[in-house]
């Protein structure tokens, strides 16, 4: 029954914009650049992204304006093509393939002879090696004017190619000065009418070669300002490194320069646009910024931040439905998941940043939202060495105004230790909101938003300690409050503890030795009395907290467990990246699969979607109501492969519908009515329930003591069973496929992804039709008086008497 | 470009107590007029009536001559004195009328005078002994004696006649009232422990509370449900309407409490107590909202109507008078600092709205930065620290200095900041050190910089004495600190086996509470060893 062909693992964006030098276009109007394995097009005006070149299947390492015609940029990439692109309208003219020698990883420079042939797809075979042993950063390689010379630089040597002469000169430097200073060579810029050669180098210096087209007689000078290594020259002489400031220096009167300063992170590559009117500068923090004449930051392009760690889980903000995660140091990004855009960043730490290696800077670790997205707390850290660790809480709140989150509260050493975990309690309707900290120095404690005191009520309420507890002087790790946020779990090493935050009253203690709990999760829903853990020692516990006895077990090594916040759905990931979806209260579990993608997943989050999906396939029911996305090892080993990914359904129907009811009661009837006559349990089976029908959900999904009597439902089922009298038995219920059908078409047109076996439902459903032909069709106007009766869709009911 | 982001100060909690509605409210007294009587000022009681002079009862140890002074509510010389005692005298009292007065004496004669003339209009004779309790009925034309003779008896003012004896009280009866509301009703409180409420109706009380010390003041709530009663340490209600239960028990002071009174809107009730003390507390829930400290042990307390003025009566013959500062005062008070410019000059052209055809010019808004923060802009540390270090700032917002400070340290050039200082800089530097080293919310950031300089400097140690002396008494500071840091530590432990026998899971809670705040001030300790400081 399981399939898992239809669900699949959909990379959804996130992807580095910041890889190679971007280019700008010759009319100043676009920016192309290589992300990932798809060539992006943003508008420089309004940083909005127009095209997206895709057809590469491997990661683009280089793009080009055709010089011949601007409207046309060649993209290269490491799946061993050239593509030719016209960017304005975002089409792909031409594919040249080349010989797969060339990328291996040599990086011998070579030339390629592009042949001219209408052909799209063209095999390059003309291959000339220019240079051996080049630096495999584009940036150390560089035409110069007018494409008389090549300059490359790789470690301490300069080798300048003239094609005329055909003919190479190297030039060495020592490999460290007296001053300590590194000579070795970062990047290389040519002067474009001119013979000048700038080099960056590693220790902040930039020389100047010139004469070098005469072996003995080269001469260079030294210009100095960057203190750690130059990672980026362009042809104005601009220059930038890891102080993230940028520097034009006057060609001829090196003594001036302007500055660019606080431009956010570090610059690794410079563009400059052909006219000159246009900088732009990649940041290490996935950033384009558009700078006009070296003055003013006109648009500022920002992918998704991949910081060193993901510290702070994968959130989502209740409010915008954004993901959340740390990203610029001392900021937390909000990304939007529909738009692959980031939408903002949050300043945490409030700090100037400084741009230095080696030095400790506050990192934001921790971060939780609570239920309504109106609180957002947050914790930053700094050790240094030898000195203490340095912890702030800060507290923000939403602001309507502003519609973002301000400062409230900051609470310098909120604890002694780290904090191991934080959480908000869940329930929304409270007065007062909750939030729990755990910590290494063995408390947890609980912070409550103080009543605003009468006198200084400029200030408002903020938040301050309600409660300190501990356990037997051991470490807690994860804590979690129950849904409706009238418990709250502390993991103790091995022990969970179960506390009554009204009364703090530790109410419980469960525990599984020998190991210690890794993550801890309440269930939802109509699962609330579950609480699951998983310990090191591979166990996954299901703890019954109404027995307040261990409920299942099973031996998982589970990496990741998190619950669905709008199903009972639970989600654990192992540490082979296998995904298992299961309900607490059923031993089997929804869904299964192993291997979802390569690397363990460090991190993951279900996301609610905007419109419930109506699928109806038990193994990806799951995701009608939220998408799981995860984050990959993969984007801390290779970061430049996709970095969030997305696990999606594609809505496939069998030929048998699957209602929420036929999964209750579909199986059992199917056995019966197989055993009697197998041409009733052929009909049985093609029988379409109404499928994603409201009043069917809503009967299904309202616990049982919303409903109507059951005096009242009777009337109204018996005046349906009053109308299946007037035909037979078997006239009723082919209406009503026929009708279910019908009504399959209308939702067919809206799920646009399900149209591709449409066709194939449609001839098991004519099939179903023909099969039974001989009983008396009944007319459309009956159809729709009996529409008309049952107005509740209560039809189902019928069947269950069938049965 | 993003802004430069000015250095963070931290903000810290303010220190002392809490600002609330309440100690605004009492806090709004002038300074106290005092005025030396001749004696312990027993009682006071204030004119019901305007202009609400007051009778302070007082006796002169010398001549055992005893006086009732009549002082008008602003005067700070008697109105009256009236001074036919042949003892002590106790407990002057006005009529509700404002018209008569009652004093009783040592000598067991009660006496009723008129406001306006000296002599006595009538003296009741009866008593055996002295009379401490002294008090108008609401119909005007009785009156409420106590006597140390343990009677309580009913006067009749017209023929001068005792109309009643009781003799229930088994002790000196100290205190009584009587009902405001009810002409027959009174209470009174004695040493025996109990208050007993009366009926003249009856001729027995007809209802007994135990106080459980000896009771020195009594109070009625204007509603009359609720009765106070101080004795001992304690001050107990009882809801007299559930027939005398006792309600609240309030342990405040640490020494006996002599006067109760209440304010004017009910709302909160005073207790003065020989602790030197007066203590306001909520009547609703009978929480401690405001105290006020005076020099001598208190004996009685008055409030005038509507809280206009406290007088507190003491026991070294002072008598202290607080009056409330007219509004006109109390504004007075903020307009006389600075005269700040108008509203009008910072929105000058700043609510002008643009008209669909003007052309907007932007101007970039400016940053304004502090000195130290344009310094730090520059990375000029070591001028970012002079100007941290500027003798206002060290001295009036230390906080400023220490968060410039931390964030040397966070950029890693606190070293270079500290570095390459005279004589004059490093001994300006050590003294900011010694003043704010030991205190706790700048302890971290502090001891870093002081090992730094100590790295540092310790080379030139002995060339300068000033710096010399500096650094030994930083280090006898630290040393000190160690040992306070010991002695909490000790009853810390203490508390902890304390904690630990009693076994209490609250107790346990309280304990982690109180171990929280206590590390604070542990580190010091912890972290700066004085063997450092001997280099």
């Amino acid at each position: 029954m399981v399939e898992h062909g239809d669900i699949r693992v959909v990379h959804r964006g996130g992807s580095k914009i910041n890889f190679r030098k971007p280019v700008i276009t010759n009319d100043s109007r676009f920016l192309l650049c290589a992300s990932g394995e798809s060539v992006k097009v943003f508008s420089t005006s309004t940083e909005e992204c127009i095209h997206d070149l895709r057809g590469h299947t491997d990661l683009v390492t280089g793009v080009l304006i055709k010089p011949s015609n601007h409207l046309q940029a060649f993209s290269c990439s490491a799946d061993g093509t050239v593509r030719l692109w016209d960017f304005t309208d975002g089409i792909l003219i031409k594919v040249r393939l080349l010989p797969s020698i060339v990328v291996c990883p040599l990086f011998q420079l070579v030339a390629v002879h592009l042949p001219q042939s209408g052909d799209q797809l063209v095999e390059a075979r003309e291959l000339s090696a220019v240079l051996t042993g080049i630096s495999s950063n584009p940036a150390a390689t560089v035409f110069g004017r007018g494409g008389e010379y090549i300059a490359s630089a790789n470690g301490l040597q300069l080798e300048v190619y003239f094609f005329k002469k055909q003919k190479a000169y190297r030039f060495s430097l020592k490999e460290d000065n007296k001053k300590g200073g590194k000579n070795t060579f970062t990047c290389v810029a040519c002067h474009p009418n001119d013979d000048c050669i700038a080099t960056g180098h590693e220790d902040g210096k930039i020389r100047l070669w010139r004469n070098f087209n005469h072996k003995k007689e080269y001469t260079y000078s030294t210009l100095h300002w960057h203190h750690s290594a130059v990672s980026s020259l362009s042809t104005n002489l601009l220059s930038g490194g890891i102080e993230s400031v940028l520097v034009q220096w006057r060609y001829n009167q090196e003594n001036q320069r302007d500055f660019l300063p606080r431009l956010g992170a570090a610059i690794t590559h410079i563009a400059v646009s052909p006219d000159g009117a246009l900088y732009c500068t990649s940041h290490s923090d996935n950033k384009i910024t558009i700078i006009q004449s070296c003055v003013k930051v006109s648009a500022v392009i920002q992918g998704l931040v991949k910081g060193e760690s993901v510290g702070t889980d994968l959130m989502i903000d209740p409010r915008s439905k954004s993901l959340v995660l740390n990203g610029k140091p001392g900021h937390l990004q909000f990304y939007s998941l529909q738009r692959d855009k980031l939408l903002y960043n949050l300043d945490i730490v409030q700090q100037e940043y400084i741009h230095e290696s080696g030095l400790q800077q506050f990192e934001v670790v921790k971060a939780a939202f609570d239920a309504s997205g109106n609180w957002l707390a947050t914790v930053e850290e700094r050790k240094q060495k030898g000195a203490e660790l340095e912890l702030n809480l800060k507290l923000w709140a939403f602001d309507e105004q502003t519609q973002s989150f301000v400062l409230n509260t900051t609470i310098s050493a909120p604890h002694e230790a780290q904090i191991t975990g934080m959480c908000f309690s869940h329930a929304t309707d409270s007065q007062t909101t909750m939030l729990v900290s755990t910590s290494k120095d063995g408390h947890f404690k609980a912070w409550q938003l103080a009543a605003q005191s009468q006198t200084d009520a400029d200030e408002g309420p903020s938040w301050s300690c309600d409660f300190v507890g501990a356990y037997h002087g051991l470490v807690p790790e994860c804590c979690s409050f129950s849904a409706d946020g009238s418990l709250l779990a502390v993991s103790f090493q091995e022990v969970v503890t179960v506390w009554s935050p009204a009364s703090w009253e530790l109410l419980t203690t469960l525990s599984q030795p020998p190991k210690a709990i890794r993550n801890l999760c309440f269930g939802r829903l109509s699962c609330s009395k579950y609480l699951l853990g998983t310990t090191d020692s591979n166990l996954l516990c299901c703890w019954n907290l109404l027995t307040c006895s261990l409920e299942w077990s099973t031996s998982m090594d589970v990496s990741l467990l998190l619950a669905d916040p709008l199903s009972e759905n639970m989600a654990a990931f192992c540490c082979q990246a296998g995904l298992f979806v299961f309900k607490p209260s059923e031993p089997r579990p929804l869904f299964s699969q192993k291997a979802v993608c390569s690397g363990m997943v460090t991190r993951a989050v279900f996301a609610p979607r905007e419109e419930m999906l109506e699928s109806c396939e038990e193994s990806s029911q799951w995701l009608n109501r939220s998408q799981l996305y995860f984050l990959t090892q993969y984007m801390v080993n290779n970061t430049n492969r996709s970095a969030v990914k997305e696990k999606k359904s594609l809505v496939i129907d069998d030929s048998v519908a699957m209602t929420p009811f036929y999964l209750l009661l579909g199986k059992h009837r199917q056995q019966q009515q197989g055993g009697d006559d197998p041409q009733s349990g052929v009909s049985a089976e093609r029988t379409p329930l109404p499928q994603g029908s409201v009043a069917i959900k809503e009967l299904l999904q309202t616990p049982a003591h919303v409903l109507p009597s059951t005096s009242f439902l009777c009337s109204m089922f018996v005046q349906s069973l009053l109308i299946s009298v007037t035909d037979s038995r078997e006239e009723s219920k082919h209406a009503e496929e026929e009708m279910e059908s019908e009504k399959e078409e209308e939702d067919s047109e809206e799920e646009i992804e399900s149209s591709r076996t449409r066709p194939e439902q449609q001839a098991a459903v004519g099939g179903g039709e023909a099969a039974e032909s001989a009983a008396p069709a009944m007319t459309k106007a009956q159809v729709r008086e009996l529409r008309r009766v049952k107005k509740l869709d209560h039809s189902w009911l019928a069947g269950l008497l069938d049965s | 470009m993003a802004s430069f982001k000015p250095t963070k100060i931290q903000v810290y909690p303010k220190l002392g107590e809490k600002v609330t509605q309440d100690t605004l409210y009492w806090k709004n007294y002038k300074a106290p007029v005092q005025i030396k009587e001749f004696g312990a000022v027993t009682h006071i009681d204030f004119s019901p009536v305007a202009p609400h002079n007051f009778a302070v009862t007082a006796f002169t140890r010398v001549c055992w001559h005893l006086f009732v002074h009549i002082y008008g509510p602003f005067s700070q010389e008697p109105v009256k004195t009236f001074t036919r005692f042949k003892d002590t005298a106790y407990s002057g009292r006005f009529r509700s009328d404002g018209q008569l007065l009652v004093a009783g004496c040592e000598d067991s004669v009660v006496r009723l005078f008129d406001v306006g003339g000296k002599v006595a209009l009538r003296m009741f004779r009866g008593h055996t002994k002295a009379v401490h309790v002294t008090d108008f009925t609401s119909d005007r034309y009785q009156i409420l004696t106590g006597s140390d003779d343990y009677t309580c008896r009913l006067w009749d003012i017209p023929n001068s006649t005792e109309l009643n004896t009781y003799q229930e009280h088994t002790d000196y009866i100290r205190c009584g009232v009587t009902s405001k509301l009810n002409r027959d009703l009174f209470i009174t409180g004695s040493y025996d422990h109990t208050l007993k409420l009366f009926d003249a109706r009856v001729d027995r009380s007809v209802m007994t509370m135990d106080h459980g010390q000896p009771v020195e003041s009594l109070l009625l709530y204007p509603s009359e449900g609720l009765l106070v009663s101080a004795g001992g340490r304690y001050v107990k209600v009882w809801d007299l309407l559930k027939g005398g239960q006792p309600l609240v028990s309030l342990k405040n002071h640490h020494k006996t409490v002599t006067s109760l009174c209440l304010s004017t809107n009910g709302q909160r009730l005073l207790s003065a107590s020989l602790d030197r003390h007066v203590k306001v507390y909520n009547t609703t829930n009978y929480k401690v909202v405001h105290n006020f400290d005076y020099a001598a042990s208190i004996l009685s307390l008055a409030l005038a109507p509507d809280d206009e003025s406290i007088v507190v009566g003491m026991t070294n013959s002072i008598l202290s008078i607080k009056h409330r500062k007219s509004p006109e005062e109390s504004k007075e008070i903020s307009g006389q600092q600075r005269r700040r410019p108008s509203y009008r000059v910072f929105v000058k052209g700043k609510n002008y709205v643009p008209k669909q055809d003007d052309y907007l010019v932007s101007k970039p808004v400016k940053q304004h930065l502090a000195k130290y923060d344009k310094q730090l802009k520059k990375f000029n540390v070591s001028k970012a620290l002079d100007t941290a270090l500027e003798t206002w700032t060290r001295h009036r917002k230390p906080e400023i200095t220490v968060a410039v400070i931390k964030e040397l340290d966070r950029r890693g050039t606190l070293n270079n900041a500290l570095a390459g200082r005279d004589e004059q800089g490093l001994s300006q530097l050590l003294n900011f050190l010694i003043g704010n080293l030991v205190d706790p919310r700048f302890a971290p950031v502090l001891v870093t910089a002081a090992e730094m300089i100590l790295d540092i400097y310790h080379s030139v140690i002995g060339q300068s004495p000033v710096v010399d002396r500096q650094l030994l008494r930083l280090q006898e500071l630290l040393e000190r600190e160690i040992d306070y840091q010991q002695d909490l530590l000790e009853v810390l432990g203490m508390l902890d086996t304390m904690f630990a026998s009693t076994g209490l899971e609250c107790l346990c809670n309280l304990f982690f509470e109180t171990s929280d705040t206590f590390p604070d001030m542990t580190f010091v300790s912890h972290r700066l060893h004085p063997a450092r400081l001997l280099v």
